[in-house]
């Protein structure tokens, strides 16, 4: 091979090499029920100090990903606080991620929906991407284990979690 | 009565005090003015960053989590940040995926290194092309008005077809 065709070798690699690490740099994690849970630690919103959802491990944990902007979570939060009060003692836990926002505006979100489950703060899509998220918000129910036992992408209401999410902690289904 | 362009004050004994006085008042109030005044506007920095969520640029851009973009760089100037300093807060919030140029730094770097190689390596072939492309111009050039006269058998061959066509 002649050096001209080496370095014409050379700069072709260097051009597929590159389209190569842009595509999977730009490629979401694809996730199924059953997988261990995206995981890492996190600022906890507002407050002092970094959390993640392996702290809840021994626990369920619906694990809700959100943003102050999105009209939808302003509908769900209030269902999931009241699903977090009620099932604390059997040993279930609703742990919001905060996504694609500013503190500030999260911050006034949970005071205005009064709610009190706990939060962690993804700064940027990160979090997001590493669940395959396509928007928000999105909910993810994790198994003792640190499995995942079942993925819903949107919403959840009071029927949603006593038709699909109660069985499951409750060992039904 | 004063004249046309007769100073109009009387200076007495005190006013030049005055006017010490008066300018060091100014001096004093003048650096809580200047933090106080807008160091940036929110059309400049609409125009370099990103709304992340739409993938465009914020001042492109009205999704709800825009707007809210947009209140906090809104907020960010009323407080007197310059235009870095708004930009470190919105890479603090939202991530370095905000900013509309990439950070020079790390694997970003690369952004602006690979077009400047493209662009000297091209710039470096195309002299390289040139100038051969010169070199063979001019080799053919001379070699238009030199003529080799034919060996003796293309002579003869000349001649004899010369000798067929002749009328």
């Amino acid at each position: 091979m002649s050096a001209r065709a080496f370095l014409a070798f050379l700069a072709v690699c260097a051009v597929v090499g590159l389209l190569g690490f842009g595509l999977l740099n730009k490629g979401e994690a694809k996730i199924a029920v059953g997988d261990p849970v995206p995981d890492k630690v996190l600022p906890v919103l507002g407050g002092p100090g970094r959390g993640s959802i392996a702290d809840y491990r021994g626990s369920w944990v619906l694990v809700n990903l959100w943003a102050s902007w999105c009209v939808p979570c302003r509908q769900e939060a209030p269902v999931l606080d009241r699903f977090a009060r009620r099932y604390r003692k059997r040993g279930v836990a609703v742990l919001g991620i905060n996504v694609q926002d500013n503190s500030d505006d999260a911050l006034a979100f949970l005071r205005e929906n009064d709610v009190r489950y706990p939060q962690l703060r993804s700064i940027g899509d990160e979090r997001s991407a590493a669940f395959g998220s396509t928007g928000v918000p999105e909910n993810f129910l994790v198994d003792p284990g640190g499995r995942l036992a079942l993925i819903w992408r949107g919403p959840v209401d009071e029927a949603f979690l006593r038709k699909q999410v109660v069985p499951i902690v409750d060992g039904r289904s | 009565m004063r004249q046309v362009g007769e100073f109009p004050v009387q200076w007495t004994g005190k006013s030049p005090f005055a006017v010490v006085l008066a300018v060091l008042a100014l001096l004093a109030l003048a650096p809580p003015a200047l933090a106080a005044a807008p160091q940036t506007s929110v059309s400049e920095i609409e125009g370099e960053v990103m709304c992340p969520i739409c993938g465009t640029l914020l001042e492109l851009a009205e999704s709800p989590q825009a707007e809210r973009e947009r209140v906090l760089v809104k907020r960010l100037i009323a407080e007197g940040k310059d235009e870095s300093e708004v930009k470190d807060a919105l890479v603090a919030q939202y991530g370095p995926a905000v900013l509309a140029l990439p950070e020079g730094k790390g694997f970003d770097l690369s952004a602006y290194l690979v077009p400047a190689i493209g662009f000297l390596v091209a710039a470096v072939a195309l002299a390289f092309g040139v100038a051969r492309w010169r070199r063979a111009s001019r080799s053919s050039r001379a070699d238009v008005g030199r003529t080799e006269p034919p060996d003796e058998d293309d002579a003869k061959r000349l001649e004899a077809d010369l000798a067929r066509y002749d009328l």
